[in-house]
């Protein structure tokens, strides 16, 4: 139901089917006894801390989750609720404060934890790419933007030295930068706001990996140019059968571009659903409020709400094991016991005691 | 793409001339407080010249002949024509032009000033990487304690200590007379600068000589100025190394050094060749003690001997100069940044 729902989906999932013959993807199926079931990224109970003046605050508390082939997943959540900091630790560029205290990660058939970092410097970049808010501020001011995807050429490929100019333009051509030839010598704050997005995309997608994350692309972005970076990153994740996760704080957003989202607040993952699904059944009140505050669909502006309160500090050492609970009109004594993510079909989960 | 560098030449040109036009009010306001800074000075020149069994007379005789007696607009007038046909006046201790002896002098405090920066950037902009890059280690408190030392004690008395030790009590260091031994005759002039000269000059004895004496007033300086350097450098790298396009380097997976060299160092550098500006000032304010100290014949020991003297012309030229080299240095580093900076190229 959810791939008749978006065209991008349905050719999504054939392109997927084909990953396995790419070259660099045959890590990922080494194991015969599990074909195509594997999921391309599977996290299982992330924790991490960051030692802050005020004490140790439990960013993640627990957080599993998995993405297939070719899949766009959305990954939904307020400020601070965790959304950033869980795939800068998958990636390894937490920073010096933070620590991952427990879990596991697999990438293909890479475990993105337990690996040295020359191990996954080697990854990134390469098979797992990641483009960020802000562009302009995420291009080196002082490099030339063919010089900085001829860097990311440099690492990962084995482009000969005279070959490298040509294939940074190319780069930048499948990412429908006007005049890529000019826009190579071109520095970040030559270009605007939009064309920087397009070379951090170009940099991101300039080795092919199985798996783009994009956090908030579009943040800081006119609205049109959000629409062109979003129908970008679609289509190059169709073509090259690319798997995708959108984390944004816009529920809108993710539903419009993904296959499936997941809900998270205070560094838990509290729900996770196919995206038709989650709108038309929200089941964690934090969802289901999250919804009415989104401006989406029939719903009138007099109709929006807000939720109430806010993230609860997580530096507190008497946190409740829901960090909903503090927040939530439908709290249950069950809601002190320990946390249960319940399986309610149709692949939707729902970390709630007293779902909706 | 030639038609692009020639106007790019020409723009650049330009720019040098426009900044040195900018200049000339600074070095008009220079000249005019330091022409009645001289003149509130204590002290009266004639009287010293005259000598101290002078009459009466023979003083005023004296206060004639140097054109004292005129009004101060009067002498001012004098010594601005005399300016501009570039002459600084005559020193009245030596009876020599200053614009000769300035010219003289001017390399041995180059070299000794330009020797200290260099050797000051060596030390403290790996130093302030290291720090940054390990904050709360071993050497980022190393950093802490020498930036403390370094500022808070005054030049002359580390050159006294260093002369001490290392001369003295070692003697590991040639004695604190000057640019060169006795023994050795200066290099054949090209640069002016002995340690350049001596390697033209591919005398490698010469060459030890020379560096042995300009090492201790060379530290002396240095020190004093590590710590400016190093504290900007572990800021300005501790910005960067936490700003979004480093994060945007790790996440593609370039190497370490590549995302702290390539990356990190190249912008955490512009606010560094900025402080090296500042600091080459202090370090032109704080040679003068230095040369003293080190009986080092560059333009600050002979300012200081003249100011003693009440020898107004000599102090006049110094001040002059070091505005002057202000306003170059400056430049330089304006140009400097154009270099490193793309952005500064285009706000010309």
């Amino acid at each position: 139901m959810n791939a008749a729902q978006s065209p991008v989906t349905s050719e999504g999932a054939a392109a997927a089917a084909m990953v396995p013959s790419r070259q660099h993807a045959h890590r990922a199926t080494t194991d015969p006894a599990t074909p195509a079931r594997v999921p391309l990224l599977d996290v299982r109970d992330l924790h991490v801390q960051f030692q802050t003046r005020t004490g140790v605050a439990r960013v993640l508390d627990g957080v599993s989750l998995h993405v297939d082939r070719g899949e766009t997943l959305g990954i939904v959540g307020e400020s601070g609720s965790g959304k950033s900091v869980f795939f800068l630790a998958l990636l390894g560029i937490l920073e010096a404060n933070a620590r991952i205290t427990s879990g596991s990660a697999r990438f293909g058939g890479f475990d993105l934890l337990g690996s040295s970092e020359a191990e996954r410097s080697s990854v990134r970049g390469r098979e797992l790419a990641m483009v960020f808010q802000n562009p302009r501020a995420a291009l080196n001011p002082i490099r030339r933007v063919g010089q900085q995807i001829e860097d990311v050429l440099l690492r990962h490929t084995a482009t000969p030295r005279h070959a490298l100019q040509a294939r940074a333009v190319d780069a930048l051509r499948r990412v429908q930068i006007a005049d890529p030839e000019a826009r190579y010598h071109a520095y970040p704050f030559e270009l605007s706001g939009g064309q920087c997005q397009r070379v951090m995309i170009a940099m991101a997608l300039a080795c092919e990996p199985a798996l783009l994350i994009a956090d908030e692309p579009t943040t800081g972005l006119d609205v049109t140019t959000q629409a062109a970076i979003m129908a970008l990153i679609a289509r190059i994740a169709r073509e090259n059968g690319m798997a995708t996760i959108l984390v944004t704080h816009d529920l809108g957003l993710a539903g419009e571009h993904c296959d499936r989202i997941a809900v998270m607040h205070a560094g838990h993952l509290v729900e996770m659903a196919p995206a038709a699904e989650l709108f038309a059944r929200p089941r964690h009140p934090y969802t289901a409020r999250l919804l009415a505050s989104t401006p989406y669909g029939a719903l009138s502006i007099d109709a929006l709400t807000s939720v109430p309160g806010q993230l609860p500090d997580l530096t507190r050492t008497d946190l409740p094991p829901c960090r909903f609970s503090e927040r939530c009109d439908r709290v249950l004594p069950a809601c002190a016991g320990p946390r249960v993510m319940q399986d309610t079909g149709e692949g939707h989960h729902v970390a709630c005691h007293n779902p909706c | 793409m030639n038609a692009q560098r020639l106007a790019a030449v020409r723009a650049g040109a330009g720019f040098v001339l426009r900044r040195l036009a900018a200049a000339l009010p600074n070095l008009l306001g220079v000249v005019v407080v330091t022409f009645l800074l001289t003149r509130a000075l204590p002290g009266d020149p004639a009287a010293y010249f005259a000598g101290p069994a002078a009459s009466r007379e023979a003083i005023e005789e004296v206060r004639r002949a140097l054109g004292l007696d005129q009004g101060i607009a009067t002498q001012f007038g004098f010594y601005l024509r005399d300016l501009v046909q570039g002459d600084l006046g005559n020193s009245i201790s030596t009876g020599r032009p200053v614009a000769t002896e300035l010219i003289e002098r001017l390399p041995a405090s180059l070299e000794l000033t330009l020797i200290a920066l260099l050797l000051a950037t060596l030390i403290a902009v790996p130093l302030g990487v290291l720090a940054a890059t390990r904050p709360g280690s071993v050497v980022d408190h190393l950093c802490r304690v020498i930036a403390t030392v370094g500022v808070s004690l005054p030049t002359f008395f580390t050159g006294l200590l260093l002369a001490y030790v290392f001369y003295f009590l070692l003697g590991w260091a040639p004695p604190p007379t000057g640019r060169l031994d006795p023994a050795f005759s200066p290099p054949q002039t090209v640069t002016g600068f002995y340690l350049i000269d001596a390697l033209f000059a591919l005398d490698g004895e010469l060459l030890a000589a020379v560096a042995g004496q300009i090492a201790l007033p060379a530290i002396t300086l240095a020190l004093f100025v590590i710590a400016p350097i190093s504290r900007m450098t572990r800021a300005s790298m501790l910005g960067v190394l936490s700003s979004d396009f480093v994060r945007t380097a790790r996440a593609v997976g370039l190497s370490r050094t590549r995302v702290l060299y390539v990356y990190a160092l190249r912008n955490a550098l512009l606010p560094v060749v900025t402080t090296l500006g500042m600091v080459f000032s202090f370090l032109l304010g704080s040679s003068i003690l230095v040369e003293k100290v080190f009986a080092w014949p560059g333009v600050g020991s002979y300012a200081l001997e003249a100011l003693v003297a009440s020898d107004y012309a000599p102090v006049q030229g110094f001040v002059l100069v070091l505005a002057a080299l202000y306003v170059l240095l400056n430049l330089v580093i304006d140009l400097a940044y154009g270099v490193v900076d793309p952005r500064a190229r285009f706000e010309g």
